[in-house]
């Protein structure tokens, strides 16, 4: 399988008065043609950055792509001007966001939001653009089409927004779909819908996923391949069932550990003590060092790089530096 | 079987439907539409549900935070919704709640360790001297520094002001927690912490809980007894072992089948519902679940299934069953 | 901050505890107040005024309200700074003097209108109901009249009821703060509406607090912020409106010196164009005190307004 998305040594950084927060820290990953990579971590990791900076839209008031290289089909993303990356945008690279109602007009009727991409980058009449939206809208589960289309978005609810959605993103036939959070904002038997017409379109159409959640359930249901942050850094990287059959780093174990699981029932509960630290208190160690079990002096002085550490499977973590001296 | 700590009896709670320049009614939202549930001393009893299920309803009506439409509300034998003002105030420090959201159910304004002793004072459950003890006790034993009585709560992260907001509960000695959501704002790793803390609590103090929740698995953690709603009615109430080794009511399979397991390419049977959860407003006729039931047949579209026993502490709202 | 940083203060471990943590909201807002360059600027322009104004006429010779013939009309020199007005009185103190009073007028009608308003306001939020209605459709019908037009009729009506010179300046107080409070009230009102319905409130319902500690330890702290801030904005409105009045002749009247009838006093054409010297310093004044107030007053919104998430 050829390398869709590069990302190397991804730095973007945000500006508070209080200090610089490194919100993505030297963060590396690929995503190859037709398979699903998951970012996976908690709030404020960098998993939604990540995705952000790739689309082009870290980048704020406040926020900065201050390294790296995200190489997208031969393309470096970094480099493009403002007018290569819009025709990208929406054309090869789709996003779908955690909110849908907020990331449609509430002023214009859905149908006419799928046909916007359409006209502006397959260069479709309008006439033809209308009926390949209602057929989108079709493909993605709605009954009815010809009528939702000309709803607006406050007319459905949020499970029919997230497919409208996900209407407009394959509109284009992507290469890449970025899905930030797509169904946490969903009930889940409206999750369940969402996340199988996903794993469709991406059988039926070659396309290539990058999935960011917080949730492990989803993370086995939908990757190839998985990612975990922490505090900006990928600590753990490797294909879905060798890291959650085998993880390494103590805070995958810890995550895959915490979560009660349907049918599968523990007395009491493994729970990673303290919080996430502060981005803006962080020193030269292991960012985990004071929640691990297994903190060692080298973890708080100094920081592991990412190893291998197994057939596609890589781990930053001072435990395994030995064991991969001897490889 | 011991006498039940609350009796919720046929309870309906409709909000109304107001619109026009005169602010008329035109219909109501049967938020919660004919609901009984009876909790035991020392149980958790879990309430499931998908957002509009109004389970946040039977949660603040449980414990007259709103007012009711219908139905009764017993708590240890003694009628909520007829008790004087003064009277419910006192009856208060029994009856607890715990949000969902950490950030706005504590005042900004307001520092922990007050927030946590006031309603002390203000009961008479301790005096001046002792309210400092108190809330130092209670701050351990809900996992927070006794440094953090003096704080505020902008400086506390989403898990430890969920601590806080237990605390704030747990000090006034209630026989029952109502438990709205409380770990679904917080991160996995933290919701652990919390949903460890709600059950160590419940060894010690011998809380009995409403947990209000949409996640399954955490239900199946921590509930000794499960309820699952549906559009402001109940489908079904069983015992755990019941209710997640075998469903009866088709939305409960579908549920129990639409969670996310994390374990990586596990073959499943999985129920994929049809279509959206209908609007409140106008929720369709006969069995609520009809038209997203993969199993409906005629007579469910016309006739409402009666909530009945089907033997153990099993009930069921389904023609099928 | 920004949403990407979710698990900020990290209370529990020792990086974090530093005695600087332990700030109320107050002093945050104070801090970052600090941090606002124009703002600041603002405030210590008003502070300035406010000063100049009360302490100056103390050292000036100029202070009696005397007509100096021989003195009429002179330029800025070395003995009157701003020169002498028609009746040979020294500008530069007639101004200071001005200021006390139009800055009296204007903190006054702000306290009395900010005062009615949040009352009301704060009542009709709170209870609701008939209270609500009557409080709010009051306000809307002097919200309805323009209230310049309103303050010329009051104004004319004063001038025909013969009031004593010495009292308008009381009765231009009131009058002010009798146009204001419906502003006021209806966002207090909105304010009111929307803390009671935030999960503290009802939290302090679930742990039995009375009403009165709900209302004065929950509920009104949480209403301060916002009225610190209508009421230094309000400051500056109240200043415009009675040099406006005053200008008209309907406000505070001559002897008696304001920003406003001073202007109103250079008002014809030889004073405009060769006396710059009478009509220059009052209506820079004005025009340093108002935007200075709202300068300020735009800080404190950005650091204590609610509504604005950090």
């Amino acid at each position: 399988m050829r390398d869709l998305l590069t990302i190397e040594n991804l730095r973007t950084h945000f500006f508070a008065p209080e200090g610089t927060i490194k919100a993505v820290d030297g963060v590396s990953l690929r995503v190859r043609e037709g398979e699903t990579v998951c970012i996976v971590g908690e709030s404020g990791c960098g998993k939604s950055i990540t995705a952000l900076s790739v689309m082009g839209l870290a980048a704020g008031s406040s926020g900065k792509v201050v390294g790296g290289r995200i190489e997208f089909d031969g393309r470096n993303l970094l480099e493009l001007d403002k007018n290569e990356l819009r025709t990208l945008r929406g054309h090869e690279i789709a996003m779908i966001f955690q909110e849908p109602m907020s990331s449609l007009n509430p002023v214009l009727p859905v149908g006419e939001q799928i046909m916007e991409p359409l006209i502006e980058h397959l260069k479709l009449g309008k006439k033809a653009a209308r009926a390949r939206a209602i057929e989108l809208i079709a493909q993605v589960g709605i009954a009815r089409p010809e009528q939702i289309a000309n709803a607006y978005p406050h007319e459905l609810s949020g499970g029919m927004l997230q497919r409208i959605m996900i209407a407009a993103a394959i509109s284009c036939s992507p290469k890449l779909l970025i899905a930030d959070e797509p169904t946490t904002a969903l009930d889940v038997t409206i999750q369940a819908q969402i996340l199988d017409m996903l794993r469709r379109f991406k059988a039926e159409s070659n396309m290539s996923i990058l999935l960011i959640t917080h949730d492990l359930g989803v993370v086995a249901e939908m990757a190839d391949y998985v990612v975990v942050m922490y505090a900006g850094k990928v600590v753990e990287e490797g294909e879905v069932t060798e890291l959650f059959s085998h993880p390494k780093h103590p805070y995958t174990k810890g995550l895959l550990r915490s979560k009660p699981i349907l049918n599968h029932r523990q007395d009491e509960l493994y729970a990673i003590p303290g919080q996430v630290p502060n981005p803006l208190e962080l020193t030269v160690s292991c960012y985990f060092h004071d929640r691990c079990g297994q903190c060692m002096d080298v973890c708080r002085s100094r920081e592991p790089r990412l190893r291998e550490a197994g057939e596609r499977h890589r781990v930053a973590c001072w435990l395994y530096e030995e064991a991969v001296a001897y490889v | 079987m011991s006498e039940p700590l609350l009796d919720i009896r046929r309870l309906k709670k409709y909000f109304p439907i107001k619109s026009g320049l005169l602010n008329r009614t035109v219909g109501q939202v049967k938020a919660v539409d004919d609901i009984s549930i009876t909790i035991r001393p020392g149980e958790t009893f879990g309430l499931v549900g998908e957002s509009g299920s109004g389970k946040s309803t039977v949660g603040r009506t449980a414990i007259r935070l709103t007012d009711k439409t219908e139905g009764e509300v017993a708590f240890k034998g003694v009628d909520l919704y007829a008790l004087p003002p003064q009277e419910l105030r006192k009856l208060r420090p029994k009856l607890q709640l715990i949000f969902q959201d950490p950030y706005s159910s504590l005042n900004p304004r307001v520092r922990v360790g007050d927030a946590i002793g006031e309603a002390l004072l203000e009961h008479g459950l301790a005096s001046k001297d002792e309210v400092r003890d108190r809330v130092l006790d209670v701050l351990s034993l809900c996992g927070l520094s006794s440094y953090h009585i003096d704080r505020f709560p902008h400086e506390f992260s989403g898990g430890q002001r969920q601590r806080i907001g237990i605390a704030r509960a747990l000090v006034l000695n209630p026989e029952l927690i109502v438990a709205d959501e409380p770990v679904s704002a917080l991160d996995v790793s933290i919701q652990a912490q919390i949903i460890n803390l709600f059950r160590r609590l419940q060894e010690t103090n011998g809380l009995t809980y409403l947990f209000i929740s949409h996640d399954l698995s955490v239900v199946e953690h921590l509930c000794s007894r499960v309820g699952v709603m549906y559009l402001g009615s109940m489908a079904e109430t069983a015992s755990r072992d019941d209710l997640f080794r075998e469903p009866l009511h088709p939305y409960t399979k579908a549920l129990l089948s639409a969670v996310p397991i994390p374990i990586p390419k596990l073959k499943r049977e999985r129920i994929v519902l049809k279509g959206d959860i209908p609007n409140p407003a106008n929720p369709p006729s006969g069995c609520k679940f009809h038209t997203r039931c993969p199993f409906a047949v005629a007579r469910c579209a016309e006739e409402r299934p009666e909530f009945r026993h089907v033997g153990g502490e099993r009930y069921v709202a389904c023609h099928l069953v | 901050m920004s949403a990407i940083s979710g698990g900020l203060p990290a209370a529990d471990t020792p990086i974090a505890r530093k005695e600087s943590v332990r700030t109320s909201l107050w002093a945050l807002a104070l801090r970052r107040l600090l941090q606002n360059k124009l703002a600041m600027a603002g405030g210590i322009v008003v502070a300035l005024m406010f000063a100049i104004c009360f302490i100056g006429p103390l050292f000036s010779p100029y202070t009696d309200n005397k007509i100096h013939m021989a003195l009429m009309n002179k330029p800025p020199n070395w003995k009157h700074w701003l020169g002498t007005d028609a009746l040979g009185r020294d500008v530069l103190t007639r101004v200071m003097q001005a200021g006390r009073i139009s800055l009296t007028v204007g903190l006054a009608s702000m306290v009395l209108s900010v005062f009615l308003g949040s009352l009301l306001g704060a009542i009709a939020g709170y209870y609701r109901g008939i209270a609500d209605q009557i409080i709010m459709r009051i306000g809307d019908l002097l919200l309805t009249v323009p209230s310049l037009p309103l303050l010329f009729i009051l104004g004319a009506l004063l001038s025909e009821w013969k009031v004593p010179p010495e009292d308008r300046m009381y009765i231009v107080m009131l009058l002010l703060s009798f146009v204001n409070w419906p502003g006021i009230a209806r966002m207090v009102r909105g304010e009111v509406l929307s803390l009671r319905e935030r999960e503290f409130m009802q939290a302090a319902t679930v742990l039995g607090l009375s009403a009165r500690r709900k209302l004065f330890r929950h509920l009104l702290p949480n209403l301060v912020p916002l009225l610190i801030v209508i009421a230094s904005l309000n400051i500056g409105g109240a200043v415009l409106s009675e040099s406006v009045l005053s200008f008209f002749g309907l406000g505070v009247m001559p002897p008696t010196p304001t920003w406003g009838n001073m202007i109103d006093a250079a008002n014809n054409l030889i004073d405009f164009q060769q006396r710059p010297w009478l009509w220059i310093p009052p209506g820079f004044c004005i025009f340093a005190t108002v935007i200075a107030v709202n300068l300020f007053g735009d800080g404190l919104r950005d650091v204590l307004d609610p509504k604005q998430k950090r």
